[in-house]
């Protein structure tokens, strides 16, 4: 077990959403698209420099900014 | 008229859905007092005709951006009309059961009849997925049709159960709901291992930076290649001799019965270059008129929204708003405004619109700004290619390298200048998809009739008021108090500013007054970036006052003059 956020993820790995350490309103945008806490994700890739995160969430992917995914916080 | 709503997450084929229902008469709108846009078309359902709504897709009833409210707004219109029959098919994406049925269970709280059709159902089959699919009928009370859009399969299925449409009955605490969701999976859907698709490996690719870029550009490439080829073959295969061989003739007939001459004749075929007609220069209404919009600006028009299309409904642009994220950050934007811009290199007007998309107002300021300075609708560029583009490529470079580098320095000024900071990218990434080609060429017949109805009775206008200034000698009039700045500034002759003048009402028609002017390359080329910049056109200019507010326009208005001035007379040093 260890709790990392989600930039920390590296490109390829898995691991389970934990919490979102955000306010009603990001947790509930993350949410509409099934980024929510208790969800195994796979990181897709992540774009240079503090670029935008891509993970994948069931069968769909989702990108989101790096202020967003530092926000996410998963057990790997 | 009975009303059937197409509701569903966004990427499920709910369009593909929408035009296996629907005839040929549809038509997109916006909803009243919003930019959202939907299409609505109508169909037969046994002796009477519904009407049938494509809603704009949302992923829940508890709004989260202004296209999501729009859904909420027309699904609640339609339950409070619910005594005229109103229906809901709840379009879901087989391979993304737990997430779409989230959006299912909140319509089953609604007083509305529902119907849910499986798309996307042969997907599912090499995603290894299996669903029961006479379960989930069971468990969620209201008919589950199995349907493949794309080839048709199982919408017959679909249009016979719509009668069977049936108000939710199902159960469940609102804080349980994703619970809910889970433990319907659980009952209903068994996934076994499968592996990846070329299609799924070229969309990781396309998304990875190290082959995304490469990817990226290669994409770009291909597109500005086949955009050319077929734009120019329509008009060397198509337009122009169909103007040339048939048109001319009969217009050089006309000219003669009206006497080759006079107020009449000016009008409606203009004047004779050398005893003959010249679609571009001759600026009648029946010649200059139809011939600009029709075989110069038309196909690229075409050509341009066939690979835009494509580029859409491919589910590209998502990756490449992913891609640019950085890039547009940097201009105080995030990667999804690259779709207005793109969108606005066909017509700044849906560009515009497509401001929508980003959700502050100051993204909207600076992205509407930078888009009616320095993206060219294709309508100028076309004419700029056909003009400028006689000396080679070397000016069309400078003309669009130009607009380019303005594009990325203003960004960056108003960036710096404008308080605020930009939201983040948030965005789903759909899977490639090959694009249905029946949609695709609605989408572009849409787009092409949109351009045609738009674009026609303004260039006519146009050049009606183009003779009128030229026959009273306002132009000249005009031309004498701007001298300073045409002249002095940009280094253009001073009869020049009828193109600025006319600009405002059509690009294209203010490029081509340019001809008859027998400027220099040099002179051209600060011609065409100026005509660019220095205002939209009046289609542009009214739905920006929409948008964005008087107040703001008028910023952005002297944005732009000033910036125009800057850049042209910076070339007219520089040259």
């Amino acid at each position: 077990m260890n709790l990392i956020d989600l930039t920390q993820l590296r490109q390829g790995e898995t691991g389970t959403i934990v919490n979102i350490q955000g306010g009603h309103g990001l947790r509930r945008r993350l949410e509409s698209l099934g980024v929510r806490p208790g969800v195994m994700i796979m990181k897709v890739s992540a774009q240079f420099m503090r670029g935008p995160v891509t993970i994948q969430v069931g069968n769909s992917q989702v990108a989101l900014g790096f202020g967003m995914a530092r926000k996410i916080m998963v057990n790997t | 008229m009975k009303k059937i709503l197409l509701m569903g997450n966004p990427n499920v084929g709910k369009s593909v859905v929408f035009s296996r229902l629907t005839g040929v008469h549809v038509i997109a709108s916006n909803y009243p007092g919003t930019t959202v846009e939907f299409t609505k078309g109508t169909m037969r359902l046994g002796d009477e005709k519904a009407e049938v709504i494509d809603v704009p897709g949302t992923y829940t009833l508890e709004p989260t951006s202004k296209a999501e409210e729009v859904a909420v707004e027309m699904l609640n219109e339609a339950v409070s009309e619910h005594s005229q029959g109103n229906l809901v098919i709840n379009i879901v994406d087989a391979t993304n059961l737990e997430r779409n049925l989230n959006l299912t269970l909140q319509l089953l709280k609604r007083n509305i009849p529902v119907i849910v059709a499986l798309n996307l159902w042969d997907e599912t089959k090499h995603t290894g997925i299996s669903i029961d699919t006479e379960e989930l009928e069971k468990i969620l009370g209201v008919p589950v049709v199995p349907t493949c859009a794309i080839s048709g399969e199982g919408i017959k299925n679909l249009v016979t159960r719509l009668p069977d449409a049936k108000v939710g009955i199902y159960e469940y605490q609102n804080e349980e709901r994703w619970h809910e969701v889970g433990n319907i999976i659980s009952q209903v859907q068994k996934v076994t291992h499968r592996h990846h698709t070329l299609l799924e490996r070229l969309g990781d690719a396309s998304i990875r930076p190290l082959t995304g870029i490469p990817l990226a550009l290669v994409a770009m490439y291909a597109a500005f290649k086949i955009i050319r080829f077929i734009g120019e073959g329509l008009i060397g295969y198509i337009f122009e001799p169909i103007f040339d061989r048939l048109w001319a003739p009969l217009m050089m007939k006309l000219s003669f019965v009206l006497g080759s001459q006079g107020f009449v004749h000016n009008i409606l075929i203009g004047k004779l270059v050398g005893g003959e007609i010249d679609f571009v220069e001759s600026l009648g209404l029946l010649t200059t008129g139809l011939f600009v919009p029709i075989a110069m600006v038309l196909p690229y028009v075409i050509s341009f929204y066939l690979v835009l299309s494509f580029a859409e409904d491919s589910g590209y642009l998502p990756r490449l708003g992913v891609l640019v994220d950085n890039i547009m950050h940097r201009l105080g934007l995030h990667g999804l405004a690259i779709i207005p811009m793109m969108l606005g290199l066909g017509c700044n007007v849906p560009g515009a619109l497509a401001t929508r998309v980003l959700e502050t107002r100051r993204e909207r300021f600076i992205s509407a700004t930078l888009m009616a300075i320095a993206v060219p609708c294709m309508a100028l560029q076309a004419m700029v290619i056909g003009l400028v583009g006689r000396y080679g490529t070397k000016g069309l470079g400078l003309v669009f390298g130009t607009l380019f580098v303005v594009w990325i320095i203003l960004g960056i000024l108003l960036n710096l200048i404008l308080k605020g900071e930009s939201p983040e990218i948030f965005v789903e990434i759909p899977p490639y998809r090959i694009p249905y080609l029946r949609a695709l060429l609605k989408k572009l017949w849409m787009r092409t009739r949109w351009f045609l109805q738009e674009a026609v009775p303004y260039v006519l206008l146009g050049v009606l008021i183009v003779n009128i200034l030229y026959s009273l000698r306002i132009i000249e009039f005009i031309g004498r108090f701007t001298a300073p700045v045409v002249t002095g500034i940009l280094g253009l002759p001073r009869e020049a500013v009828g193109a600025l003048i006319i600009g405002f009402l059509r690009k294209d028609v203010a490029v081509g007054m340019l001809l008859p002017l027998d400027l220099t390359l040099n002179q051209l080329i600060i011609a065409s970036v100026v005509l660019a910049m220095y205002f939209p056109c009046v289609a542009t200019f009214a739905v920006l006052v929409k948008e964005l507010g008087v107040k703001d326009m008028i910023k952005s208005a002297g944005i732009m003059i000033v910036s125009a001035l800057t850049v042209g007379g910076i070339l007219n040093l520089l040259l």
